[in-house]
């Protein structure tokens, strides 16, 4: 069946398999890449977009089901030139190594501080929980929360 | 005359520079090898062995060839060149031999239009087998003989006796490095026979030595790329995918990708090495060690990968950082029927640091003397000699300051249970704050830095100057680590310009820079860089008979007498350099040499509340002091220390990849597996002991991997500490807690 997206503020259509998830419809066929998959079971977190206002794993949602939905990337968030201010705080903080997880912790916390301008620390670790990154440790990720909880 | 004022170097050694690849990687625009394409390319997938042992009778892929959509399906028989692979010996089939020796050995590999088409191919290949026992104790393989190194220390007097005796016994479960992009790889074929890979790789060249073999091709025939990866931590050590895809590539003519997923990691690449260990240490009233005595069977699955190395580690560093004058070590890796070990994060001081530092806090009760005052009479300085191989410390080596370090800081200053939202159990509200109780534990790890044994352990690096900045040229990989960083402020302050940018070259451009691996590259690459980079200014300044050079050019008595871009034209300058450490020797038959070119250690301290009616264990904070030669980054060597914090601690507590009575793995998805969360991680505080060392650039040391190694065993002497339990094995489950022996 053919889909019909809007992403990052783009109208998008794609004619997708019934196995096609909405991870696999934005990588392979919209080409954003930006957006990884490192389980397909909804247990790290690096698949997050923004869907209809929710943070979800793409990687669960089936891309048939998501017709009509309005999707927000990391490529929607920021570009190289305007960065988010949390992508700002990535960097600046050294949140980032690897960068797989990268993506989908900076979709859930720039969703977070859309939804909470706030946040506590405890906030931002329970809003995060479901993110797994395997490099830093977490420690300069909740460092850079927090800074661009600042900036904002 | 010149009127410009000279440009002032930013972002040099020692300063918290932000890594180039930071901005795409937040954006989502850096390529990944998940995120390669090329025109045409089919999709790869792998048919595995759901056994741990058994012989394929029958195999039968006429049905998944005959699909539509379909281009080939290799099996061993189609392996062109050497079938086997392997860094150090080549023993495992590129494909199932026939033999299947360990659970998801891989069988044969479908190129299909699409990732399904090749996925439901792969599932209609027929594969009968008849089941074979498989061998699934390390005792077991020993009474077998099947040990790929037995390595043994004798140093001093076995009849040496002391005042006290400890014995221990000690387990620890097998652990994935779990990184968190899986393998995936695209190989292109070069239209003359010839094809350019890009893989999962930590050591390209090593990649392209083996590749070449396997495929039959000569060496210009295959060039190795570099792209992005989802972390390693030795995952990417030994080849994967990558000979596949290759071939798949050679044959259909056609580009091949493949992407595995997390079943398939899992399966594919080689795993931390499972440990059993004996120990039997000695000593005076006093404390001192006399005598160490251990027996160490590591299971390095069903072929050799790293195995060799890991063990002389293990063995090498079977004491820790202390003296002891008489030490007896038999340390062997065998062959089982799990999985493949190889290199993790530590490489085989993680097991020994936890039976060795386990045993110095029982020798310490035993002993009533404080454990740290214990570690400190026995503390490992320049000018010791290393228990186990005699060879004497010539660089500076901390022990007893990182042991003070760490225990100076101050403990965390709530009571336990005073944070409903920090018990044990966390927001499954199942431990009364009143049943938390709180235990604190230290250990102390050693690691040697780059290769060790004799090896001829050298890394390649260009530096060019160009019209407006420099190129550093290297094979060497970032991971993730930060290297890339490394090398650009290493470059900065030698060449004194701040354009500098770092070109990743294919294994035809230059040569090996070794691996990413060992905690080696800020010394070999950062070398090698180190060493490029000034003959560069050398020659710039030669060129134009000046006497400083900056972005702007050659500068002379404070007038600019050449431009970058005129010093371009008139060169180019490119020097190339291949910087060698000094020399390590292999070990007598005794173990006995200088194996080692350096060391590094770090202490860790531990702090954990524990609901011992539950067996529930959160962990409070975790404090380390770690020797670090030199800081060349304050930021990116935090993220290393607290990223290699959340992999120890993962082991201590939740991580193991569980094996059935078959050999099987029970738990090869991230539901099943678990990895540390942000919940889990408690806060760091890290204190770095600066005491340059002599051949690293700057003074600085390979630092990425001891902060993984001593804080294993110090999160579970935190937990004795709370609970009284003996807590031999790792991870410690709940169930040790509740019901383990006292
Ligand atoms: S890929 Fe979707 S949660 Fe892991
Ligand atoms: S930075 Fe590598 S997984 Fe998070």
């Amino acid at each position: 069946m053919i889909v019909q997206l809007t992403v990052n503020g783009e109208d998008r259509h794609a004619e997708v398999a019934g196995w096609e998830s909405l991870l696999w419809v934005l990588r392979e066929q919209l080409g954003l890449t930006g957006t990884k998959g490192a389980c397909e079971q909804g247990e790290c977190g690096s698949c997050s977009v923004i869907l209809d206002g929710e943070v979800v794993c793409s990687c669960l949602v089936m891309a048939a089901d998501a017709d009509g939905a309005d999707v927000t990337t990391v490529e929607g968030l920021g570009t190289p030139e305007d960065l988010h201010p949390v992508q700002e705080a990535f960097v600046a903080e050294g949140a980032v190594q690897c960068g797989y997880c990268t993506p989908g912790l900076v979709v859930a916390a720039a969703h977070l501080l859309e939804t909470n301008r706030r946040p506590e620390p405890d906030q931002i670790r329970e809003a995060l929980s479901g993110n797994l990154c395997r490099c830093t440790g977490y420690g300069a990720v909740l460092r850079a929360i927090e800074a661009a909880r600042e900036a904002m | 005359m010149s009127v410009e004022t000279r440009h002032r170097i930013r972002g040099g050694v020692g300063e918290s520079v932000t890594r180039p690849d930071g901005v795409p990687k937040v954006c989502g625009a850096f390529q990944y090898l998940d995120d390669l394409r090329a025109d045409g390319m089919l999709w790869a997938a792998t048919r595995r062995a759901t056994v741990a042992r058994g012989r394929i009778v029958a195999l039968d892929v006429g049905t998944a060839s005959a699909m539509p959509g379909v281009h080939d399906v290799i099996t061993f028989a189609d392996v062109p060149g050497r079938p086997y692979q392997g860094q150090i010996v080549p023993d495992q089939p590129v494909l199932c031999d026939g033999e299947i020796r360990h659970w998801g050995e891989a069988i044969a590999v479908v190129a299909a239009d699409d990732p399904e088409t090749a996925r439901l191919a792969a599932e209609a290949i027929t594969v009968d087998v008849e089941e074979l026992e498989p061998v699934v104790d390390v005792e077991r393989a020993l009474e077998l003989g099947d040990v790929f190194r037995h390595f043994p220390v004798r140093r001093g007097d076995p009849e040496a006796r002391g005042d006290v005796v400890v014995e221990g016994f000690y387990e620890m479960g097998t652990q994935d490095q779990a990184p968190l992009g899986t393998e995936a790889g695209l190989a292109v074929p070069d239209g003359h026979g010839g094809v350019d890979l890009w893989g999962p790789s930590q050591w390209t060249h090593v990649d392209h030595e083996q590749l070449v073999a396997c495929l039959g091709l000569r060496p210009e025939e295959l060039r190795v790329h570099i792209s992005g990866l989802g972390g390693a931590f030795g995952a990417r050590e030994d080849l994967t995918l990558q000979t596949h895809i290759a071939l798949l590539a050679l044959r259909t003519g056609r580009p091949v990708k493949q992407h595995y997923d997390r079943a398939d990691s899992f399966a594919a690449h080689v795993k931390r090495h499972a440990a059993r260990m004996w120990y039997r240490h000695e000593a005076d009233r006093d404390g001192r060690l006399v005598k160490v005595e251990a027996r160490m069977i590591l299971d390095g699955g069903a072929y050799q990968m790293t195995s060799q190395a890991v063990i002389a580690n293990a063995a090498t560093f079977a004491v820790g950082p202390y003296r002891c004058p008489n030490t007896f070590v038999d340390a062997y890796v065998v062959r089982t029927n799990h999985p493949p070990a190889g290199a993790m994060r530590g490489f085989g001081t993680n097991q020994a640091c936890f039976a060795a530092e386990s045993q110095m806090d029982r020798l310490a009760a035993e002993l009533g003397i404080d454990p740290l005052e214990l570690r400190l009479r026995n503390a490992l300085e320049p000018g010791d000699a290393l228990a186990t191989t005699g060879q004497v410390v010539t660089e500076p080596l901390p022990t007893s300051e990182v042991i003070r370090s760490v225990a100076a800081l101050p403990l965390p200053d709530d009571e336990p249970g005073d944070d409903p939202l920090r018990l044990p159990g966390g927001t499954g509200l199942t431990t009364p704050p009143d049943r938390v109780v709180r235990g604190v534990g230290y250990a102390v790890g050693i690691k040697n830095l780059a290769f060790s044994e004799g090896f001829d352990d050298y890394a390649e690096a260009r530096v060019t100057l160009t019209a407006d900045g420099a190129e550093v040229h290297t094979a060497a990989i970032e991971v993730g680590q930060g290297m890339v960083t490394v090398l650009i402020q290493i470059a900065r302050s030698a060449l004194g310009i701040e354009n500098v940018e770092v070109v990743f070259d294919d294994t035809s451009k230059i040569g090996s820079a070794g691996s990413s691996s060992a905690s080696r590259q800020t010394q070999m690459a950062g070398g090698a860089v180190l060493r490029a980079a000034e003959a560069a200014r050398s020659a710039a300044l030669a060129l134009a008979g000046g006497d400083d050079l900056d972005d702007l050019g050659v500068w002379r008595d404070g007038e600019l007498v050449m431009t970058l871009a005129e010093l371009a034209e008139r060169g180019p300058i490119s020097e190339w350099v291949r910087f060698r450490h000094p020399e390590t020797e292999e070990p007598d038959e005794n173990g006995q040499g200088r194996l080692h070119v350096d060391f590094s250690v770090a202490a860790h301290r531990a702090v954990v509340d524990v609901d011992p009616e539950l067996g529930l264990v959160r962990v409070v904070q975790i404090d380390i002091a770690q020797d670090v030669g030199r800081v060349i980054n304050p930021v990116q060597l935090r993220g290393q220390i607290e990223g290699g914090i959340a992999q120890g601690m993962g082991w201590a507590i939740m991580e193991e990849l569980v094996f059935r009575d078959d050999g099987t793995v029970a738990n090869p998805t991230f539901t099943d597996y678990l990895l540390p969360t942000i919940l889990d991680m408690p806060p760091v505080e890290a204190v770095l002991v600066e005491q340059p060392g002599t051949w690293g650039p700057f003074g600085a040391k390979g630092m990425a991997e001891l902060p993984t190694v001593s804080v294993t065993p110090a999160v579970v002497a935190a937990i004795r500490d709370a609970t009284g339990k003996a807590l031999r094995r790792v991870p410690v489950r709940p169930e040790d807690i509740v019901f383990g022996d006292g």
